[in-house]
């Protein structure tokens, strides 16, 4: 079994729903970063998303840039964020940690050279944001060889041809987004997502976890009674590092983020869609 | 998508899942316009009654003048100074016709934004220019014509605070806004349709060109020569020659301070495969896949990626791609100033003077045709700058 499908199981048998808690990595130095990924963990959070930074993040927001930019002037190199999650996955066996990061990133490696290091780094997932299910074959392929699911991002736009495919090429969970536009943490959390989980358990897509403007307990609380199997934070978490919030801080407010998750009605995970591993 | 987008192993979209709607309506879109007769009709009526084409063909009176036939295909001419009008025209209509009641942009140096700002005022669609912070210092008096027609000019702050930066800004904001907004994107490259729609829009330029020689020569050029940022002005002189086997293609690069060091925006010549903007294709990178800061002195050539069909016919060999640096491209600036009384783009002097490289190496008296892609008025400051800011000796 997967990580994330006992994950997943784990938190279905709790009643609770997934807290997903995302960092830039080398975010603003290697060791700082180090010690906010433990932060994350300590927090209670039930899967990491980590970004590798990329000059050129066109689907984030200000929050999520402005940490790339930091990695990137701090020198952080690709090779020093896989020996940042091979660090994490030696002290935390059991914790799914997913990559996200853009396409070039990892052909510039050569697709099989990355994904090939991230298995080995211990990654479960990746997550590659400028890719769309229309591009994602060889993306998919380069994953599955590697042992990696590869996560896809379903939008309430996005047609059932498209669903489909997301189906057919993504494993460990899908990556929802509930409105248009980049990452960032909004006052209100859009909901707007409609039918699209339930197209996605019609499609035999992986359980749906959303992401983009969850900022507070109340979001998380809502995304979840809304039918999400999850959440993932990125920009509330990531806001809070760069005003300098102390580990200890950020493991309180993860802690509380995922307090929120505990009670809410649990999603019908599908087991469909793992990775052939 | 009803076509794959690529050339050869270049192209492609790609982009975050939610925008393949949009591209997919805007193909839709452009495909059945291509087919609609009004469509046709009313765009060329515009290229024709406000745009001012076709362009003449000008042949060099004095420039290269017993070692070789230069011609310029004047797109400095067009309304907007530059033949960024051609295609701003049909995807403002496009726009419109895509019931889209709002236009944003990229600009460099300004002339898309300019361009893209005039079709905005024509066809009265809110509009919105993302510009490099650095460049909106530098370009002041177009940031003031674009406001004059109507347009906002937002200055980007991230990254390097140019050309590459404001397209990715304009890509987030076509991410929350494609409902009502279509991105008129300015040149040959980004996501699928735009390589294969902007070169449709753009190929007047080899059409009328290849016409007007024939008419003058009575035989098609040695070559055909044209500078290369994204490559819009290139592949709109190209395409139509593609087909013919004798005529020589080539694309001309900035090589800035030399093509050894850093400083250039070679993307073709020294880029490696990569994906940026939406596609594949040749792109100015580090060993990690970080995207480079480029340098031109012509901001219209300082972009790290390429137009993914230039780097096909690259591989394919069909074109060939050199580099001019700064230096050269300014004394062709001043030539062609002094020996025709034509002030050329910074961009454009790029493939005018390597046009004079061939005049002078070459014994075979060829018919060399150059697109002046564009007009100079934007670069008179600076190259009163980079002159030493001192009064030119009258000609003798």
């Amino acid at each position: 079994m997967t990580r994330y499908a006992a994950m997943f199981d784990r938190c279905r048998e709790a009643g609770e729903g997934a807290f997903g808690a995302f960092l830039m990595l080398g975010d603003p130095d290697l060791d700082r970063s180090a010690l906010a990924l433990e932060a994350l963990v300590a927090g209670g959070a039930d899967m990491l998303e980590l970004g590798i930074p990329f000059s050129d993040p066109v689907a984030d927001g200000p929050v999520i840039q402005a940490a790339a930019e930091r990695a990137l002037r701090a020198g952080v190199r690709v090779a020093d964020c896989f020996d940042l999650i091979a660090g994490l996955r030696a002290r935390h066996p059991d914790i799914p940690i997913g990559i996200l990061t853009y396409a070039n990133i990892a052909v510039a490696r050569g697709l099989d050279q990355f994904t090939g290091d991230l298995a080995i780094a211990g990654v479960d997932s990746l997550l590659v944001a400028d890719v769309p299910s229309l591009e994602a074959p060889r993306f998919s392929a380069a994953a599955r060889t590697a042992g990696l699911d590869l996560v896809m991002i379903a939008a309430p736009n996005t047609p059932a041809s498209a669903l489909a495919r997301i189906a057919e090429l993504s494993s460990g969970y899908t990556y929802c987004v509930a409105r248009a536009g980049v990452t960032g943490a909004d006052q209100q959390l859009a909901l707007d997502h409609g039918s699209l989980f339930e197209a996605l358990d019609r499609a035999g897509a992986p359980p749906p976890v959303l992401g983009f403007g969850i900022a507070t307990p109340a979001h998380v609380h809502e995304a979840l009674a809304s039918g999400a199997a999850g959440v993932i934070s990125g920009s509330a978490i990531v806001s809070r590092l760069a005003k300098g919030a102390s580990p200890a801080e950020l493991e309180a407010f993860v802690y509380e983020m995922k307090n929120a998750t505990r009670g809410t009605v649990a999603h019908p995970i599908r087991m469909t869609g793992q990775a052939l591993a | 998508m009803k076509l794959d987008g690529r050339f050869g192993r270049f192209g492609g979209a790609y982009v975050p899942e939610i925008l393949v709607p949009a591209l997919e309506q805007l193909e839709a879109a452009f495909l059945d316009a291509q087919e609609d007769d009004a469509f046709r009709v009313e765009l060329d009526g515009l290229l024709t009654t406000y745009a001012g084409r076709p362009t003449p063909l000008t042949r060099c009176r004095n420039l290269g003048a017993g070692r070789a036939r230069i011609y310029l295909k004047r797109e400095d001419l067009l309304h907007g100074g530059a033949h960024k009008t051609n295609q701003v025209l049909a995807q403002g209509l496009l726009a419109r016709r895509m019931g889209k009641t709002r236009l944003i942009a990229e600009t460099g140096a300004g002339q898309h934004g300019v361009a893209t700002a005039l079709a905005g005022a024509l066809f009265g669609l809110r509009t919105r220019i993302y510009m490099g912070a650095d460049d909106v210092e530098r370009q002041q008096l177009n940031v003031f014509r674009m406001e004059l027609m109507g347009a906002e000019v937002v200055p980007v702050t991230s990254g390097g605070r140019t050309l590459k930066d404001a397209v990715n800004e304009a890509l987030r904001d076509w991410t929350a806004s494609f409902a009502d907004t279509h991105y008129l994107l300015g040149t040959v490259a980004g996501p699928h349709p735009f390589p294969l729609m902007v070169r449709e829009y753009q190929r007047v330029i080899g059409k009328e060109a290849r016409e007007q020689i024939l008419d003058v020569e009575g035989r098609l050029p040695d070559a055909v020569i044209a500078c290369v940022g994204g490559g819009s002005n290139a592949i709109g002189l190209f395409s139509d020659f593609v087909g013919d086997g004798g005529v020589e293609i080539i694309g001309v690069e900035a090589a800035g301070k030399g093509l050894s060091g850093r400083d250039h925006g070679a993307t073709l010549q020294k880029g490696r495969l990569g994906i940026l903007h939406g596609c594949e294709t040749l792109v100015l990178q580090d060993e990690d896949g970080q995207i480079e800061d480029t340098w031109s002195v012509s901001a219209g050539l300082d972009y790290p990626a390429v137009g993914p069909e230039h780097a096909h016919l690259q591989d394919i060999g069909r074109a060939r791609y050199v580099g001019v640096e700064d230096d050269d491209a300014l004394s062709a600036f001043q030539a062609l100033a002094r020996s025709e009384g034509i002030v050329g783009a910074f961009e454009s002097c790029h493939a005018l003077a390597h046009a004079l490289k061939l005049a002078e190496e070459r014994d075979d008296d060829p018919i060399l045709l150059v697109n002046l892609s564009g007009r100079g008025d934007k670069d008179v400051a600076q190259a009163q700058h980079l002159v030493g800011g001192k009064r030119l000796k009258a000609v003798a």
